[in-house]
């Protein structure tokens, strides 16, 4: 048996020549060259972003007071608000969260601990994130054929519950991927664990691994809502009204009220030519945006209000 | 394989294995394996990597049900009973027949929960309190826990993990214990715990212990399996078992060539 240190002394092996050729100083320069360009690339990224929103701030922050948040839309710029915009967003979102976090957490709970790598597994897999990938007016013709046509007597036609549902069926793909991936952030061992000490796979699912996959499961969910809160296409597809004047009672009545929402606001004073509407934008888009920082603030919240501590 | 029977006679087994083959997919992973385990007693399963020693127990509580390519052929009755007829609840079993993990996996809860999950989902009627004092006492962690049971199981070291992990499959009250290298991620002297805790267990129930460490299957086992691999037509390796017995004998005196050489440290 030859030991290391005999080997070196193997004519064959031997080190005569010094065959290497560090070069260092070369060698961090290419590690600083990209170092600057993946600093340049977020640079790029971020003023991008921050001339949008000084940008809309400059136009829009004069806007915003207590008239403009309370007021309905008008046609004259100086009466008009977006309460019902407002309102009818978050009767939109609240309803779609309703939908869409038991359908997608179950549809990826069922993918991912039942029946994992299983062919049928495979091709929803394929089926779903082609579904993730399909650009969100067709979901709209879709809502407008399914939920405004075919099931009017249920949703009484271009109303709240088809809006709603029209955005579940959007963001419904990116729960499912999202579930998946915090399930299966969680280890095996822990599965394997409960089943060991005689629990059902739907035990182990329910007190092992779906506690500890919540905070991701949550944080996807939230970051596909806030997707669906500044959908336009999908909405103006199903026909929803840029002019509301009223606020749908808060009851199940209200799911058949017609409804505007935030996004298709801001689209329609855009597009109009007086100078006015703009800056009425700028402001909803604002206000739109605070809904959105707010939303992935309670995700971020919520994860860390989970997050098992070790 | 040389199956001695005149020199392990048993006149009461709990579990016994025949010709017990595993698949994983279509290859053979294990062959005819057959081993028969004495009540109250600790069986060494020993060998080099990829022999099948751990396949062969995670098919003593049916555990490789959940590798969805797994198949066994051949029957392993436990208590005179075929655990692989259809008859058998996988689920119910394991609840008599529990194991611990190469690498400790305690449940991201409580110490409390972390032994109390296992009898709340089998339907433990009983005093939770006194089952978990007893468990950890069982398991030689009490003194070590009992004034943190609020404690995440995570925050113990990797010994009491292990020992937290021997106390969940206690709380159950089983039969037999599976034990899959629960050592080899351990420091010595929490190795030397849970060896003593092996010993100590004995008397109440029958234990399976895969190991890697020839010593350690001298220090705890009463009958040692060697199982050996031998490379396959295909490419693969197929596993078998080359001699089941008492240990001192499989050390000192076994019947095969291959095992003399493996306890003596001469290959694998």
């Amino acid at each position: 048996m030859t030991l290391p240190s005999q080997a070196f002394q193997d004519d064959s092996l031997d080190f005569k020549e010094l065959k290497f050729f560090p070069d260092l100083p070369k060698r961090y320069k290419i590690d600083s060259v990209f170092k600057f360009a993946s600093w340049a690339a977020v640079v790029i990224a971020l003023s991008v972003l921050s001339i949008l929103l000084i940008e809309v701030a400059i136009d829009g922050l004069s806007m915003i007071n207590w008239q403009f948040l309370t007021s309905y839309p008008s046609r004259k710029p100086a009466d008009a608000g977006i309460l019902s915009p407002i309102v009818g967003t978050i009767w939109v979102m609240v309803l779609v969260a309703l939908f869409s976090f038991p359908i997608g957490v179950g549809a990826g709970i069922f993918l991912e601990e039942f029946i994992a790598d299983s062919f049928l597994e495979n091709v929803i897999e394929v089926n779903i994130a082609n579904l993730a990938a399909v650009p969100s007016i067709i979901y709209g013709l879709l809502g407008l054929q399914v939920f405004v046509r075919w099931l009017f007597p249920l949703t009484q036609g271009r109303t709240i519950i088809s809006g709603a549902l029209t955005l579940t069926l959007l963001v419904l793909p990116i729960i499912i991927i999202a579930t998946r991936e915090a399930l299966r952030a969680v280890p095996g061992s822990m599965r394997q664990a409960g089943f060991a000490l005689g629990a059902t796979r739907w035990q182990v699912v329910r007190d092992i691994v779906f506690p500890q996959a919540l905070p991701g499961i949550l944080t996807g969910t939230i970051l596909a809502l806030s997707r669906g809160i500044g959908e336009t296409a999908p909405l103006i597809t199903i026909g929803a009204l840029t002019y509301v004047a009223f606020l749908p009672p808060l009851s199940l009545e209200g799911l058949h009220s017609t409804f505007s929402v935030l996004p298709i606001q801001i689209f329609n004073w855009v597009s109009r030519p007086q100078q006015e509407f703009h800056l009425l934008a700028a402001g909803a888009i604002i206000v739109l945006m605070v809904l959105l920082l707010a939303m992935n603030g309670i995700a971020i919240y919520l994860r860390n209000r989970f997050q098992i501590t070790r | 394989m040389a199956f001695n029977s005149s020199s392990v006679t048993m006149t009461e087994v709990v579990l016994s294995l025949r010709k017990l083959n595993v698949f994983y997919g279509s290859s053979l992973a294990v062959r005819d394996v057959n081993i028969d385990i004495p009540p109250n007693q600790v069986v060494a399963f020993i060998g080099p990597s990829g022999c099948g020693k751990s396949t062969v127990l995670r098919c003593l509580n049916r555990m490789n049900d959940l590798i969805p390519s797994a198949r066994v052929e051949g029957q392993i009755f436990y208590h005179g009973k075929d655990i692989y007829d259809k008859v058998v609840d996988p689920v119910d079993l394991r609840r008599r027949i529990g194991m611990v993990f190469q690498k400790p996996n305690p449940f991201p809860k409580s110490i409390y929960d972390n032994i109390a999950f296992g009898a709340r989902i089998n339907g433990y009627k009983g005093d939770m309190d006194e089952l978990v004092e007893t468990s950890l006492r069982k398991a030689a962690l009490w003194d070590e826990v009992k004034d943190q049971l609020k404690k995440s199981g995570l925050a113990l070291s990797g010994g009491q993990q292990q020992r937290l992990c021997i106390a969940r499959a206690i709380a159950l009250q089983p039969d037999v214990i599976l034990m899959d290298e629960p050592c080899s991620a351990l420091d010595p002297i929490s190795t030397l715990k849970v060896e003593d805790l092996i010993h100590e267990l004995e008397a109440q129930y029958t234990i399976v212990i895969v190991t890697h460490n020839m010593q350690q299957a001298s220090r705890v086992s009463d009958y040692t399996a060697f199982f050996n691999a031998e490379p396959t037509e295909k490419g693969g390796k197929v596993g078998y078992l080359v001699e089941y017995d008492k240990t001192d004998k499989i050390f000192n005196s076994p019947q095969e060539q291959a095992t003399q050489e493996y306890v003596s440290g001469r290959f694998g």
